[in-house]
């Protein structure tokens, strides 16, 4: 038992070792520790989805987990997923629609509308709505943002995705 | 927003759980999926000593029917409860109301067990495991100890668990020939927790209903077994005038504390319509959900 914790994971495909604080959330590691800024620090207690990250292949809230909990894991944030090209035509389709506006939603949104879009390839409005539900945006009204997400649906259904 | 200083350490197996819970006193806590309790710490609300991670106990996973129960290990995430087999096939309420509970990447982390032993009285679960008169088994290092639903949500936030007693798992009575059940709530924003929620489930024969169990949550300090809106549907036709009688039962037991949604008579409002609502759904067809 310790204040301190030594963990070792993966963050982007690069394995990353250090002695963390024990009540550390795994936003502020992310942020603090290794200068990953894309992730966002929104309410802090799971309602707004601004850190959203995927842990082991699923989203998860990132401000809701500890670093110190996370050895062995594999983390991946915007700036892997970007990097990657992942999710290039999503990221073109809310630049495109004006789905960003201020940004700060962004990345979170990007993480969870990419998590709807793997689990169900063609979503209706409503369950683009209601899976994005959790993530707040306080500049758009939402509806870019749904079209955003339904109009990449729709191009990826014309042209499926090259590996 | 930032949490108090803690330690932290993991257990991999029960004995190291109970182990390191007796050496770190009265002030640990357990941290399975954390979806409640890292708000709790975020705001100060829980200032631990030390937290022990008990996410890696294999003997807290898996589903499984085992004595004509269908067993869901602690560990077992909603996201899990919505997607498997065995629980679409023998509870298929807990399926329903998974995507009921906050929002996906909550789900991916949120556990069973941690949703019960918080005992928040707006939560989905725990009313689940009400209605359909599950069987919470609570480990400590002297054993294991069974506590019907009925006997184990004492107060706001407060359960039958023993100091230094875990949930291992949940055991369900396999969902019989004729059974129906549901879930329904209102919220301000989907996925929210429910200004008010019904769990009904029944033994539908024609129009009628037997032995029904109406589980209001959402609008008490525990979840609340309706007994006296139970009484006025029991045996007897789903029609109009039974479903007002069991509205009117309904408010009259209802005791809803007033909460940032609204007073008492919002709440009983709300609950009433729930019924109604909850009540067609199970004649209709029960737990055909409509997206």
């Amino acid at each position: 038992m310790s204040r301190e914790v030594q963990v070792t994971f993966e963050v982007n495909g690069e394995p990353v070792s250090r002695r963390v604080e024990a009540r550390q959330h795994l936003i502020d590691f992310l942020r603090l520790e290794l200068g990953l800024t894309g992730s966002h620090t929104g309410c802090e207690h799971g309602v707004c989805g601004a850190c959203t990250v995927r842990v082991d292949g699923r989203i998860v809230r990132g401000c809701l987990v500890l670093a110190a909990s996370l050895e062995g894991a594999k983390v991946e944030t915007i700036e892997g997923l970007s990097d990657a090209n992942e999710i290039r035509d999503l990221q073109d389709a809310f630049i495109a629609r004006n789905a960003c506006q201020c940004g700060y939603c962004t990345p979170g949104m990007l993480l969870t509308a990419a998590a709807l879009l793997d689990s169900k390839p063609q979503p209706t409005r409503a369950e683009i709505r209601e899976y994005l539900a959790g993530n707040y945006c306080r500049c758009t009204g939402y509806h870019a943002i749904v079209d955003a997400v339904e109009a990449t649906a729709a191009a990826r259904a014309r042209q499926p995705k090259q590996d | 927003m930032k949490a108090a200083p803690f330690e932290y350490v993991r257990a991999t197996t029960l004995a190291e759980v109970f182990q390191l819970w007796r050496e770190a006193g009265p002030e640990a806590r357990l941290l399975a999926g954390g979806q409640s309790l890292m708000p709790a710490l975020a705001f100060r609300l829980s200032e631990p000593s030390v937290l022990i991670d008990i996410s890696r106990v294999a003997d807290l996973t898996g589903i499984s029917v085992e004595n004509g129960a269908l067993r869901i290990g602690a560990l077992t995430t909603h996201a899990e409860l919505g997607a498997h087999a065995l629980v679409r096939e023998h509870a298929p309420l807990l399926g329903e109301a998974a995507p009921l509970i906050a929002h996906p990447a909550i789900r991916n982390r949120g556990t069973l067990g941690g949703s019960l032993a918080y005992a928040d009285p707006a939560a989905e679960l725990p009313a689940c495991c009400l209605a359909l008169g599950a069987t919470i088994v609570a480990r400590s290092a002297t054993g294991e100890r069974r506590i019907a639903a009925d006997a184990f949500f004492v107060g706001l936030y407060a359960t039958a668990l023993a100091e230094n007693e875990l949930i291992a798992a949940v055991e369900f009575p396999r969902r019989q020939a004729g059974e129906r059940s549901t879930i329904l709530e209102l919220a301000r924003r989907s996925g929210d927790y429910a200004m008010a929620g019904i769990v009904a489930r029944a033994t539908v024969a024609g129009q009628s209903l037997a032995d029904p169990r109406l589980v209001l949550f959402g609008v008490g300090e525990v979840p609340v077994l309706a007994r006296a809106a139970m009484a006025a549907l029991a045996g007897r036709p789903a029609d109009a005038a039974n479903i007002a009688a069991a509205q009117a039962a309904l408010a009259q037991e209802l005791e809803p504390p007033a909460d940032l949604n609204g007073g008492a008579d919002m709440k009983r409002h709300l609950a009433q319509v729930l019924l109604a609502r909850a009540i067609q759904r199970l004649i209709g067809g029960g737990e055909a959900r409509a997206q």
